[in-house]
């Protein structure tokens, strides 16, 4: 008996192995080439030890990621298995059959959207939007938000001369005007021997840099995507005056704040200028917290941060992040679902953020330890309560291209008035929308 | 002609191979010879293009599978031709093409002229200055953008060591009135030797004799330049602006690594937007008609300006 | 002849024009030598201002190229020594070797595509400029314009279609797919400059070998093919610096698996912004061939250039 049941679990063992060497596969994983995706290697590994399957991945920077990927995802490619794509993408994606729908998924393996925070799973895995349609799983939790100097700001004399010039304390500021007033006050200063300027901001041509920076001010002026009640009221909407006054804010900062040549620069740029001490302050996504506090020049403790702060029409901040999903071109589907069960998982969760990437799980940030767990880690809460994101219409490639045109040459450029640039950008969406059948 | 070589090689041939070709005429062969490459340029090129003319005529889109595809007639035609955007494209286009084409004549020429002066190792120094053409311009773009970097980038701190002028208080990428010259000083650096060996090649070609004879008549070296090397010169150089036009008229990778259009749309040459139409956003009826416009444009100034080279070599 | 002839400079003059040419020369080379130097700089030298022309040269570049690093913890660093100079090197800043790079995988596609398409190309362009120089047929100069034009439509607007044709026929990010664009592209280049070669090569010799009994076959590959030799050379040279310095294809109709380098060199980044050390490097690599092969084309450079329209 005793060896027929060895026999039997080495036969059940042997069929197990057998079968797990069978479907071993090589999995492709496409994502942004940045800090998170190092991280995401590391983590990977406890994958292909449990699952037998390998991992290859194909990273690919942020300007020209977008433009990559859709195209290999329009290609029909068999590239990636798995694509932590752009919030933005996920309309297109699902309406074009890039990505394979992961309801039924979800279900049969007892994974379920409430765990994981509103924001994200609205922002990255739901198309279309409101409705309980997912097509990935949110993967990486992301904001915009600043960065400053905390150790300039705890000198002593700026204080001094801060609060004479201004009338209130050198500190982390409340609205968009402050933070001007202190992005000027660091403009051109001479710092350690150093001429420093105020403010790194995204201003990036390209691809989608100065839209993702630009939004942030016209947020808190008071932009809306359309209106409640109709969703592609464009004209009175995007163009309100109050939101023209947002765009010259932007162009204000940029033309008063920023370090000269900073015409062009989106997040490795302004992670650059930050860390060799050329600014006071800078926007970028919350990825690059975990490499400021583990900088040797500016990490330590010489760093703080903040979320956006308000403005006069409200208090948001621009969504970044991704959700991961299967492409539906892949021949790997069930080893990429399985990435993603395995990915899905607490403990996992619990080390993606140990390891650097933001976790979209509820059990993960709501846990009582994470908000002292990292210096960032109560401004990354703060600032995923405020999120708002761009359109993720299957369009949202035309609809960016034209923000991105229009508002670089206003801001970069200096061509006509914000109000110009606004209409001109209302006729662009109307044109695209009307394309598109929608209006 | 040695006949026993001619014999050995004969012998060598299989005669099984021998006896097939043997049976082929002269025209069969011709055929044989040149089937694979018209029809390859037929499935590449010509098929594509009528693929392309039809697309032109609907709203068909790559990134909507799904959607119907509808025709639209000259829609995407009148919409293109219509829109100022594009249209300030096309002068972008003009600003580079004319500018580039008139600094590379120029230094081209001058190169020419002065490395006919057969100075001691001028092969070796022509040489030297022919490299940056036959380099990747998208790897050789991308790197210019390092070179055009205020205060750290080489351009701007070889300007400033000869002019005073601060290296960080401009941008050659970055602000507008610059872009436009920063695009076309890199396509000067590359393509200036090709102009100046084609010149080169047409001041080699003038004979000795005709300058001699110029001389016994006692005429100026000015006179000479002007009424010999000028003008014999010009069918070279004509030839030299026509390749560098219709090069720079398609010209996408360098620009496209330099400025990606920007800032603005100051530098968005219509290779660069009818990318963005075709490949960012998809829109591929309203590109394919964009493509056709492009092809039909080159197609028919490459034409007039052929006419007026061949009549400039008739004379 | 006095001081003033054209047709033979002075010492004066020459002197002056050697002086001139040689002043151009070294500006146009201060680029390439930049790329050079930088690849070998750490890279907060090659951020330095002012720029530095002298520095202390390191493999750096060389090793972020071909390499990928992650960040490690204390613990982990003091506990696994570097084993290798290149592991010494990345271990400055706090990181480990955590496999190759993606870079030989694009040059080698470099390599497979380039050589051959170039072969393909070379081949079938020595079949047909042989046809259209020793044979009458049908509208010969209507089609050897056809050939050419095919050279004018911009690389974007043919990229539209044939993204859907690879798209229908399985063949987006192939290596298939992109020798049969790079030879189609290259035959336009291959036909008008081998035609110009075997224009040269005396009727003659043929003729005399066909009344020697040679079949028109045989004439051609054994009388022929060899007095072109050195034409198919340089004509394969010059198609291979297209297909290998080729950039709008290769980005809008690969993603990966057959990327070629110049997509890729471009997209080398660090941590943060871009790796200009790595870059450089890269670039090094890639451009060294071309520049060999410009040296050995020295002579029939002219010719390639413009599509046979010039000879020497």
């Amino acid at each position: 008996m005793k060896t027929r049941i060895a026999l039997m679990s080495a036969a059940v063992g042997a069929l197990f192995a057998g079968a797990q060497t069978a479907s071993a596969d090589d999995l492709t994983l496409c994502w942004a080439a940045w800090d998170p995706a190092n991280a995401l290697i590391e983590l990977s590994k406890d994958f292909e030890a449990k699952s037998g399957h390998t991992m290859s991945f194909e990273f690919v920077p942020w300007p020209n990621f977008a433009d990559r990927m859709l195209n290999e995802l329009n290609s029909g490619g068999q590239l990636c298995d798995l694509m932590i794509g752009d919030s933005q993408w996920i309309g297109g994606s699902a309406e074009s059959g890039h990505y394979i729908k992961l309801n039924d998924f979800f279900e049969a393996e007892g994974i379920t959207m409430d765990d994981f925070i509103p924001a994200t799973v609205a922002g990255y895995s739901e198309w279309p939007k409101g409705t309980p349609n997912y097509w990935a799983l949110p993967a990486f939790g992301d904001v915009v938000g600043w960065t400053y100097r905390k150790d300039w700001f705890e000198m002593p004399e700026l204080q001094a001369e801060f609060s004479e010039k201004y009338g209130r304390e050198l500190g982390v500021p409340e609205t968009l005007a402050e933070l001007k007033d202190i992005a000027e006050f660091f403009q051109g200063r001479e710092i350690d021997g150093k001429t420093v300027y105020g403010a790194a901001i995204y201003t990036e041509r390209g691809s989608e840099g100065i839209t993702m920076g630009v939004t942030n001010a016209l947020y808190n002026y008071g932009l809306t995507y359309g209106t409640a009640d109709e969703p592609y009221k464009l004209d009175g909407v995007v163009n309100a005056p109050e939101v023209a006054e947002g765009l010259e804010f932007y162009k204000e900062l940029y033309d008063c704040c920023t370090p000269p040549g900073s015409s062009d620069w989106y997040m490795s740029e302004n992670i650059d200028a930050y860390k060799s001490g050329q600014v006071a302050l800078q926007m970028n996504f919350a990825f690059i917290w975990p490499g400021v506090e583990a900088d040797p020049n500016v990490g330590g403790g010489k760093s703080g941060y903040f979320p956006n702060p308000a403005g006069p029409g409200g208090h948001y901040a621009q969504l970044g992040g991704q959700g991961i999903s299967v492409v539906s071109y892949s021949d790997s589907q069930d080893a990429a679902l399985e990435y993603i069960k395995w990915f899905a998982q607490p403990e996992i969760q619990a080390k993606w953020w140990e390891l650097g990437g933001y976790s979209a799980l509820k059990a993960v940030v709501e846990d009582p330890d994470f908000a002292t767990s990292q210096p960032y880690a109560q401004t990354f809460l703060d600032s995923m309560a405020i999120v708002k994101d761009f359109w993720a219409e299957p369009s949202y490639a035309s609809l960016l291209l034209a923000m991105q045109d229009r508002v670089h040459d206003f801001v970069i450029a200096g061509n006509g008035t914000a109000q110009e640039a606004l209409d001109g950008l209302v006729e662009d969406w109307t044109e695209v929308f009307e394309d598109d059948g929608k209006i | 002609m040695s006949n026993s070589a001619i014999e050995r090689a004969a012998a060598a041939t299989p005669p099984k191979l021998a006896r097939r070709v043997r049976g082929l005429s002269d025209r069969a062969i011709a055929w044989i010879f040149v089937a694979p490459t018209i029809f390859l340029l037929l499935a590449v090129n010509i098929f594509p293009l009528i693929w392309t003319i039809r697309l032109s005529f609907t709203n068909y889109r790559v990134n909507r599978p799904n959607a119907e595809v509808e025709w639209v007639g000259l829609r995407n035609y009148q919409r293109i031709l219509t829109d100022e955007d594009i249209w300030q494209t096309m002068q972008a286009t003009a600003h580079f093409l004319i500018w580039t084409i008139v600094l590379q004549v120029l230094i081209g020429f001058a190169l020419a002229w002065l490395i006919n002066k057969k100075f001691r190792g001028d092969n070796f120094w022509t040489t030297i200055i022919v490299l940056p053409m036959m380099l990747s311009p998208a790897v050789v773009g991308n790197f210019w953008t390092f070179l055009y970097q205020p205060q750290i980038g080489l351009f701007n701190y070889v300007v400033s060591f000869f002019s005073g002028v601060d290296p960080s208080s401009f941008s050659m990428i970055g602000e507008v009135s610059l872009a436009p010259w920063a695009i076309v000083i890199v396509d000067t650096w590359m393509w200036t030797p090709f102009v100046m060996l084609i010149c080169l090649a047409g001041l080699r070609s003038i004979p000795t004799s005709i300058y001699e004879a110029a001389e016994c008549d006692r005429a100026s070296p000015w006179r000479q330049f002007w009424t010999i090397t000028v003008p014999m010169v010009l069918p070279f150089l004509m030839l030299a602006v026509l390749f560098r036009g219709i090069e720079n008229f398609k010209m996408f990778d360098l620009v496209v690594q330099l400025t990606g259009g920007g800032p603005g749309s100051t530098t968005e040459l219509t290779s660069i937007n009818l990318k963005r139409e075709a490949f960012e956003k998809w829109r591929t009826g309203y590109a394919s008609a964009y493509a056709i416009i492009l092809f039909v444009t080159v197609f028919g100034l490459a034409s007039i300006y052929v006419k007026a080279l061949n009549k400039v070599k008739e004379r | 002849m006095s001081d003033f002839s054209v047709i033979a400079a002075s010492r004066t003059q020459k002197w002056v024009a050697g002086t001139l040419v040689v002043g151009y020369a070294v500006i146009t080379l201060l680029p390439l030598l930049w790329i050079i130097a930088t690849g070998f700089k750490s890279p907060s030298d090659a951020i330095a201002y002012p720029p530095k022309i002298f520095f202390e040269p390191t493999l750096e570049g060389y090793v972020n190229l071909f390499t990928t690093r992650t960040r490690q913890t204390a613990e982990f660093l003091a506990a696994n020594p570097p084993q290798t100079w290149y592991e010494e090197i990345v271990r400055k800043y706090d990181m480990v070797i955590a496999g190759p790079s993606r870079f030989g995988g694009r040059f080698m596609n470099s390599v497979i595509i380039g050589f051959v398409s170039t072969f393909l190309s070379v081949f079938l362009g020595t079949l047909a400029a042989y046809a259209f120089s020793r044979f009458r047929i049908p509208l010969k100069d209507d089609l050897m314009f056809f050939i050419l034009s095919t050279r004018m439509m911009p690389p974007i607007a043919v990229a539209i279609p044939i993204f859907l044709m690879f798209r229908a026929l399985g063949l987006s990010d192939t290596h298939a797919g992109m020798i049969m664009l790079y030879t189609a592209v290259n035959l336009s280049l291959a036909v008008w400059l081998l035609k110009g070669f075997i224009d040269e090569i005396p009727r003659e010799y043929e003729e005399a070998a066909l009344i020697d009994g040679y079949t028109r076959f045989q004439a051609f590959y054994k009388v022929v093919l060899p007095q072109a030799a050195t034409g198919i050379a340089s004509t394969a040279i010059f198609c291979l610096i297209f297909a290998w310095n080729e950039y709008a294809f290769a980005v809008l109709l690969t993603s990966g698996t057959a990327q070629t380098a110049p997509p890729f060199i471009p997209t080398i980044i660090g941590v943060g912004g871009q790796d200009w050390p790595a870059v450089a490097a890269g670039a090094t690599i890639f451009l060294l061939p071309v520049v060999v092969f410009t040296i050995l084309l020295r002579k029939h450079l002219l010719r390639g250039i413009t599509f046979g329209a010039v000879r020497k």
